[in-house]
């Protein structure tokens, strides 16, 4: 089992990953610079947090053009497991491999800080090991995580059951008070169809170790093992 | 040639930055401000002079690159 995990000029949590995927989970794991097309034998890609090319333009809008985009839209295409974490989410909302954009948070403001959220689906690559209606805590870390999609693409997602996370308060209650930066139906992630590309804004890759006070989001990264596993 | 690529939220999107300066120019004392939308305008040099040519690869640019057209609309226009 090998992770690949794909550094843009401006990643900066890939060694998170990386740390994860090797030490904690004891898999392969390597970067792939995103000026390489290789992805080197990965069973799973992932996109990591931080700010690709600044930020310039929107987030993620020119990342999405980067070389190894395109071998990771094929691998995505042929089934291959790609998660995205918040940036690396906006990254696949830019490249159209998730639907939908993200604006600037409704407060306007960097929002850093642990947020509730419920698992709306396990039925993906990176949620199979959660329980369905389970609520987790994560931090999230972001200028622009306010979810928005057309109304004929956020009916798809709610009949396709593809909203994988959505933001709660302490209790479970998907509400305003949960939400922190205005997302459309408090969604914090989503997938594809198949349910083998997933984005979320949330980290877990910042809450995967008890060193950290924190490891629920650990079960995002050994849910794929599993289900590559159980292939 | 030069040519101007407009960029801003669509009608339809919510803008949290506009409702924001509209807020601020409230607070100024701009009474009549109603609603403010903050968009972006990219000033492009390009090589050329056949307008329409201009403006079909300037639209090109804004739907690859310029605009996210999910959320945003643009326009495009030739500065002489």
């Amino acid at each position: 089992m090998k992770f690949a995990i794909v550094v843009f000029p401006g990643s900066n949590c890939d060694a998170d990953c990386f740390h994860i995927a090797k030490d904690l989970l004891g898999c392969e794991a390597g970067y792939v610079w995103h000026k390489e097309t290789d992805l080197k034998g990965a069973d799973a890609v992932i996109l990591p947090g931080g700010f690709a090319y600044g930020d310039y333009l929107r987030a993620g809008a020119l990342a999405r053009f980067s070389p190894v985009m395109d071998s990771v839209a094929e691998f995505a295409r042929a089934g291959g497991p790609v998660l995205g974490i918040c940036n690396g989410f906006q990254v696949l909302l830019e490249a159209g491999l998730l639907p939908g954009a993200v604006r600037p948070n409704k407060t306007l403001r960097y929002i850093c800080r642990d947020i509730f959220m419920r698992v709306e689906s396990s039925d993906t690559a990176f949620t199979r090991l959660y329980e369905p209606g389970q609520i987790v805590k994560m931090p999230i870390g972001h200028g622009e995580g306010n979810y928005t999609a057309p109304p004929e693409t956020m009916e798809e997602l709610r009949r396709e059951r593809r909203v994988v996370f959505r933001y709660c308060d302490e209790q479970g209650r998907v509400n305003e008070a949960g939400n922190p930066n205005g997302a459309a139906e408090n969604i914090a992630g989503i997938a594809n169809r198949e349910g083998n590309v997933v984005g979320l804004m949330p980290h877990p890759d910042r809450c995967s170790e008890g060193l950290l006070g924190n490891d629920v989001g650990r079960k995002m990264f050994e849910s794929v093992v599993t289900a590559l596993a159980a292939r | 040639m030069k040519v101007e690529i407009r960029v801003y939220p669509r009608h339809d999107v919510l803008d949290p930055q506009g409702k924001a300066i509209a807020a601020a120019l409230t607070r100024l004392g701009h009474r009549s401000v109603t609603d403010v939308r903050a968009g972006k305008v990219f000033f492009v040099e390009v090589e050329g002079s056949d307008t329409s040519e201009i403006v079909r690869d300037a639209k090109k640019m804004a739907e690859e690159l310029l605009a996210n057209t999910v959320i945003e609309g643009y326009d495009v226009r030739v500065v002489p």
